[in-house]
């Protein structure tokens, strides 16, 4: 996994609760057999009309927002299904951290596994970040994970606002070094093997398997 | 030592290594495996150089994208053959047992794993897919992952995870005739909100919930997660025994008893206290249909489309007013007024045995509306298909038009070709009217079986209340 440390980029605003994984990815997009390449298809149904023209009215077409790495979200993001197909399609697309009052926790917990980093404020913060990105051409914000701290990385009036923020600090750690999550779990496998000597869940097999329907 | 809930009993026999700070690492006793998330997590492992640790606990299953029509024809979509063979392979080199679309145990994987017994009371149960949380109607503890988490379970058999907040949701009284599992959990989501479980654990209880079948129970607890919540669990008592009792992956005779014994133990202590409670009475449900974008946009069938301006908050507002203009309704348009064009009855939440018994005895006897462009009846699994065919069902569902398919998840998400076409409506047993869910622009009215049943004969919704169907369990 890539690590996360710190973030210079343009924000762009999607400006709607609930946004599930369904308008993240639609369907159609879930069966590729690899990580690569959902960015193409970051919220498909409201990004292009038929033919894949990119739909003029959906923010992200619109060229000031264009290379933008940082998210700016509402309540509930990524809510629905457990597909990290959504993640992976955020990631791709170019964005590296979120920001919004709240998300999913399937979702939420699938970002901290992509090296996306999920940061989380009160509603009237993410309220105003809304008024500047949208007031300020090229608005960007600098996300620094080691402080916990958002800047502004664009002068604007009455600019220098500083929010912090904060993340789990085990959380934190994985993401500022990348650490492979499954290698940190290894690291207790004589734990695993002494809990599997008195936890046994064994899957025996006692019925049969036939039924009335012929294979 | 205070009481403890069930939540925190099936936790605590899990933890395989606590340190303040951390996540806990839990072991996982059942992991269930299906073509679409599970790719790129074995290939994962492979790029590792890493194996699956226990393939006899990894159980995978072909769903979602399986066609549902004849099954001796080629799958035309090329990228849907390439992932079933990806899970084909997978399992064959690490030796884990595959329900193929061709096995006579092939289902919906939520539907298959209790069906067969591989869901068991007391047990940890994950799969990567959101809809687990229909597991936990056996007292489990049952969520879903993504596919890091899936190649992490495949690669460790544990996960790391913070414990979540616990919330009750009692629901008390007996639900009325015509009333099912699903209004109740959609009464549920419209109390709460489509993230009011966000965080939490839900352990559903009281008289309503004890009186539900098991099916009726997984059908609460499938759609814990519309609600928010990861996991939604239901003590496991007399009924939960009698259903698992003699199925393939169930323990017989002494071994079976010792078992009950044991599973009863995780029910929650009688003083034990949850960091929220709800109260719902089932004697005031009425059938529920939704009418917006999130399952939380639910009224009762004897209500209307609500006024975006009768919301408090205005995100509430906007998002009523976006999704009435995706719907294509007007406020103050009675729920019974608004017109159908396609039924869908399947889904891990509605197609099971039950579902479909209660379904077909609305259909016997009548023809679905002749506005109805096309309804489909598709099993949640082959074992389901079979006994209803046994039942002489499929005939029922076939005179009244229906057409009668093979199990998967079909329309419920639309991966395979069972898509809802742009526009249409679609009384909907599935478990999402997220935009587009069905099919893009496809507008997803989701209701019980009963009542999409009854949708489909009279082309719009009605109360199926006020229909003798003699007594409906």
């Amino acid at each position: 996994m890539t690590p996360f440390t710190k973030l210079t980029g343009i924000v762009a605003p999607v400006d709607r609760v609930n946004v599930d994984t369904d308008q993240i990815i639609p369907k159609q997009f879930l069966k590729a057999i690899t990580r690569e390449g959902f960015g193409r298809f970051l919220f498909y149904d409201w990004r292009y009309l038929d033919g894949e023209k990119p739909n003029p009215d959906f923010v992200l077409n619109q060229p000031r927002y264009h290379g933008a790495s940082i998210l700016l979200a509402r309540t509930n993001f990524g809510c629905g299904s457990s597909r990290e197909h959504a993640p992976w399609a955020v990631l791709d697309y170019g964005f590296r951290a979120i920001i919004a009052p709240s998300y999913a926790d399937i979702f939420y917990n699938n970002c901290f596994k992509n090296g996306i980093l999920p940061i989380t404020l009160p509603e009237e913060q993410v309220d105003e970040l809304f008024r500047r990105t949208r007031g300020n051409d090229g608005y960007e914000l600098t996300v620094d994970l080691e402080s916990q701290t958002i800047t502004e990385a664009t002068p604007v009036p009455d600019g220098g606002l500083k929010i912090p923020f904060k993340v789990d600090s085990f959380r934190r750690e994985c993401l500022l070094n990348g650490w492979d999550d499954i290698g940190l779990t290894l690291r207790f496998e004589d734990q695993i093997a002494g809990f599997e000597k008195t936890h046994q869940p064994n899957a025996t097999r006692y019925g049969s398997l036939e039924t009335l329907s012929g294979k | 030592m205070p009481s403890q809930t069930m939540y925190e009993k099936i936790w605590s026999a899990h933890v395989v290594r606590e340190e303040t700070g951390q996540p806990t690492l839990i072991y996982i006793d059942r992991h269930l495996v299906h073509e679409v998330t599970s790719a790129q997590a074995f290939a994962g492992l492979r790029a590792n150089g890493r194996k699956v640790r226990r393939p006899d606990l990894t159980f995978a299953v072909m769903d979602h994208s399986v066609p549902t029509t004849d099954r001796s024809l080629p799958i035309l979509d090329q990228a849907a053959k390439a992932q079933f063979a990806a899970l084909e392979r997978n399992c064959k080199e690490n030796n884990i047992l595959l329900f193929d679309m061709h096995d006579r145990n092939q289902g919906i994987v939520h539907i298959v794993g209790p069906e067969l017994g591989i869901t068991n009371p007391g047990q940890t149960i994950v799969c990567g897919d959101s809809h687990t949380s229909t597991h936990g109607a056996f007292g489990a503890l049952a969520f879903g992952i993504g596919t890091s988490e899936v190649e992490h379970v495949l690669a460790t058999q544990c996960l790391s995870q913070f414990k979540s907040k616990s919330m009750l949701v009692r629901v008390n009284g007996q639900r009325p005739q015509g009333v099912t599992a699903k209004d109740i959990i959609l009464a549920i989501i419209g109390k709460i909100g489509t993230a009011g479980g966000t965080g939490f654990v839900i352990e559903y209880a009281g008289e309503g919930i004890r009186k539900l079948s098991m099916e009726g129970r997984m059908t609460v607890c499938n759609m814990s997660i519309e609600g928010g919540a990861r996991a939604g669990m239901v003590a496991p008592d007399d009924t939960t025994f009698a259903y698992l009792e003699g199925r393939p992956y169930v323990s017989r005779g002494k071994e079976f008893q010792a078992a009950v014994d044991r599973w009863k133990t995780f029910a929650s202590g009688p003083g034990a206290t949850y960091d929220h409670t709800v109260e719902l009475n089932a004697a005031e449900i009425a059938p529920q249909v939704t009418w917006g974008t999130n399952p939380g946009m639910v009224t009762d069938v004897t209500g209307s489309v609500p006024a975006p301006f009768s919301f408090s908050d205005s995100a509430s507002r906007e998002s009523a007013a976006r999704a009435l203009e995706y719907m294509g309704l007007k406020p103050g348009t009675r729920i019974a007024d608004i017109p159908i064009d396609r039924v869908f009855i399947g889904s891990c939440t509605n197609a099971r045995i039950e579902d479909l018994r209660l379904a077909a005895r609305v259909l016997d006897g009548k023809k679905i509306a002749s506005s109805i462009k096309g309804a489909l009846a598709v099993p949640g699994s082959r074992r389901v298909k079979a006994q209803a065919e046994a039942e002489g069902l499929d005939k029922v569902f076939r005179a009244a038009g229906f057409e009668w398919r093979d199990a998967g998840c079909s329309m419920c998400l639309a991966m395979n070709p069972d898509v809802l076409p742009s526009g249409e409506r679609c009384a909907s047993t599935s478990n999402r009217n997220f935009e587009g869910r069905q099919g893009k622009g496809g507008r997803t009215h989701l209701v019980s079986p009963m009542m999409a049943a009854a949708a489909a004969v009279e082309g719009h919704f009605v109360d199926i209340r006020k229909w003798d169907l003699g007594h409906v369990e």
